[in-house]
């Protein structure tokens, strides 16, 4: 017990870092709103915000800037939590579903159905990206639990690589060999937020919701999990059952993120680590938190992407590669070599 | 010292004599299976010279390979068909024994030119010229190609060095600055108007579609000095393999050794991306294959050329034949079955234990 309360009161608390991490979240989503080709002022934004009047404030906060912003929003709450569960699931820190290969296996079947459905919107080719999304996730699992030596965490990592860029140049057999699909493809595929539309966000929304809801309950079951199969069996915890479960919510967070936003890779790398050194171990913690700073560091690479390639823009994709690919090589230096 | 020879060959293994009194240690098995797949090489590449859409007689293609037939004839054989073949094979072969030297040297399976960003950088390098600089003739791509992937190369080696290069370190460096580099690569062609893209995504794979001889000349003249070399070095390479300390208690000169072998890795797999593009996972899955095939205990460096050689000009068939008309890039076919045979490696094959783990 006293071991407990040492390692909280060397912890930020819970409700201060829930209190930080909203602060943080609603300040960023200011800043999105805000910030843009054309400046607005908090004052303007405001403004825009309250009175959709058809004012030129209000057009291009509701417009042009809201449907990016709620996008990042969503799409970044569900990959941060999707990483949680990953790293939860897998026993391994590097766990990541982009660079697992989940996403390309979203893409690559969002890619079947540009090409071979004639999907063209995002809600048309969502199942497709839950089909992909979930054979992909079944499969690193499965190649997870075949190895279990600590030496293998990085094993994992360079599976998920080669499955990447296995599927990956699938896909782009598929691009190439029809040129309508890679005109749409090669926006898509470098991970914007931009140009999608409510619509966009609504028809996966549902998806996102009831994934974090799941990831939710799942939480104090993976504190079990975290101690070992033996261990999280003698304390009443369904390991079967929960890992399907584990891997279902996986499946909806990634896919539904993917089809609305494209592959973004480190979002779910990144975050929980970031978190784990703020607030500790506690999955239930976490995952609470990571559906607020996931959200904060999209909206963060996005307001990024507006600002340093003016009059053009960085695509968010592009930003979180920059921000993500140093702290997974820190991450890497910081292991001593086993 | 003949006697002594003869006594102490391991079962398997026979002398190679050379001139000048050094003799090599070879691989029985490795050097008929290297005879076998430089066979099939040829075989392959006879059948992509006689046959595709142009129909053509063997006797007819033969005849015009020496000069004989129509200037159509001529034309589809000598100029189109026939080096694309000797490019497939030559570029197959450079990129087998780059791999071979590099998996030696790192004494990892996973430390091919591909893995530790070589040629993600390379290609990073080549779209940045056609797309930025707009100057896109062969030579500043070639310039740009050779730059970026020194460039990814060296940041690679820098960051796992800091820590002692262990294998797997330098591997994951390299998969994160590579995971940098393919975002901007997808952001720079999606930057370019559709004209540029097209141009800029038919090289970026890594292709052979529209190779002529005037590149194939440079190719093959490094691969004329730097193939015997990598046969010779592969003699030290297997001492090498021994760790460090064993290899320089035996007499090897270590850090030279490594140097040049790197050197030679790095020249074979720079001048293989500037002929035919970024062609991803031949180099790390010939070597692998090669090993299974002739049972060898190491990586052969002779099997590996033979396999890569292999390897490619079946590729290439294939990238050729499989959506007629529609040519596909070679290096897509050889990722897509390249990334599939190293997530089996990886992840399903049986823990050997052998040279799979960290050594």
């Amino acid at each position: 017990m006293s071991v407990y309360r040492a390692e909280r009161s060397r912890r930020i608390r819970l409700p201060v870092a829930l209190i930080a991490g909203a602060t943080v979240l609603v300040l960023f989503t200011v800043l999105s709103l805000a910030i843009g080709s054309k400046n607005l002022s908090i004052g303007e934004v405001l403004n825009g915000l309250l009175a959709a009047d058809g004012s030129r404030g209000s057009i291009i906060v509701w417009q042009l800037r809201m449907p990016r912003t709620l996008l990042a929003i969503v799409a970044g709450a569900a990959l941060a939590v999707s990483g949680v569960l990953m790293q939860a699931l897998t026993r391994n820190p590097l766990a990541e579903p982009g660079l697992l290969g989940v996403n390309a296996g979203a893409a690559f079947s969002v890619v079947i159905a540009i090409s071979a459905f004639g999907a063209t919107r995002g809600d048309e080719y969502l199942w497709f990206a839950f089909l992909g999304a979930g054979a992909a996730a079944v499969f690193v699992y499965l190649i997870s639990i075949r190895r279990t030596q600590a030496s293998d965490h990085a094993r994992l990592v360079l599976a998920g690589v080669a499955l990447t860029a296995s599927l990956g140049a699938c896909t782009r057999i598929i691009t190439l060999f029809d040129a309508t699909a890679f005109d749409s493809y090669r926006f898509w595929v470098i991970g914007s937020v931009a140009n999608r539309g409510f619509d966009t966000v609504f028809s996966v929304l549902p998806f996102i919701a009831a994934g974090l809801v799941l990831a939710f309950v799942c939480g104090p079951s993976l504190n079990a999990l975290a101690l070992g199969d033996e261990q999280a069996v003698s304390l009443g915890v369904p390991v079967t059952a929960l890992r399907i479960l584990v891997i279902a919510t996986i499946t909806l967070l990634c896919g539904a993120a993917t089809a609305a936003a494209g592959p973004i890779a480190f979002v779910g790398l990144v975050v929980p680590h970031v978190l784990r050194l703020i607030a500790g171990v506690d999955q239930r913690t976490i995952l609470v938190l990571s559906a607020l700073v996931g959200p904060s560091l999209m909206l963060a690479a996005d307001v990024i992407g507006r600002l340093i390639a003016q009059p053009s823009e960085l695509e968010v994709g592009v930003v979180t590669a920059f921000l993500g690919a140093p702290v997974l090589i820190a991450l890497l230096l910081r292991r001593r070599p086993a | 010292m003949s006697g002594f020879g003869r006594r102490s060959l391991p079962p398997g293994y026979f002398r190679f004599r050379m001139p000048g009194g050094t003799a090599l240690l070879v691989h029985r098995r490795s050097a008929v299976v290297a005879a076998a797949l430089f066979l099939v090489a040829l075989a392959v590449a006879v059948v992509e010279i006689a046959t595709g859409d142009y129909t053509i007689t063997p006797t007819g293609a033969l005849n015009a390979l020496v000069g004989g037939g129509s200037d159509l004839d001529r034309f589809i054989v000598v100029d189109q068909r026939l080096p694309r073949a000797a490019a497939a094979l030559l570029v197959g072969a450079a990129l087998g024994a780059s791999g071979a030297i590099f998996q030696s040297v790192s004494r990892n399976p996973l430390g091919s030119p591909d893995i530790i960003g070589f040629t993600t950088g390379a290609a990073t390098g080549g779209l940045t010229v056609i797309l930025l600089v707009g100057a896109s003739t062969a030579t500043t791509i070639l310039v740009g190609t050779l730059v970026g992937g020194f460039a990814t190369a060296a940041v690679v080696i820098a960051l796992a060095l800091r820590r002692g290069a262990t294998g797997d370190r330098l591997v994951l460096s390299g998969i994160a600055v590579a995971a940098m580099l393919a975002a901007t690569n997808d952001y720079l062609v999606s930057r370019a108007d559709i004209e540029n893209a097209e141009v800029a995504k038919a090289w970026q794979y890594g292709s052979l579609n529209a190779i002529s001889w005037p590149p194939l000349l440079p190719l093959a003249v490094v691969l004329a000095f730097a193939l015997p070399a990598a046969l010779l070095a592969s003699r030290s390479l297997r001492v090498l393999e021994l760790g460090d300390d064993t290899a320089a208690a035996v007499g090897l000169r270590v850090a030279r050794t490594r140097t040049v072998a790197l050197a030679l890795g790095v020249c074979l797999a720079a001048i293989a991306v500037a002929t035919a593009g970024p062609i991803g996972f031949l180099a790390l899955a010939a070597p692998q294959l090669a090993r299974r095939v002739a049972r060898s205990p190491g990586v052969t460096v002779l099997a590996s050329t033979a396999m890569g050689a292999a390897l490619l000009v079946s590729a290439d068939l294939l990238a050729q034949r499989l959506l007629s008309p529609f040519q596909i890039p070679v290096g897509l076919v050889t990722a897509a079955i390249g990334g599939a045979y190293l997530v089996w490696m990886l992840a399903l094959a049986p823990a050997s234990g052998s040279r799979s783990g960290r050594t």
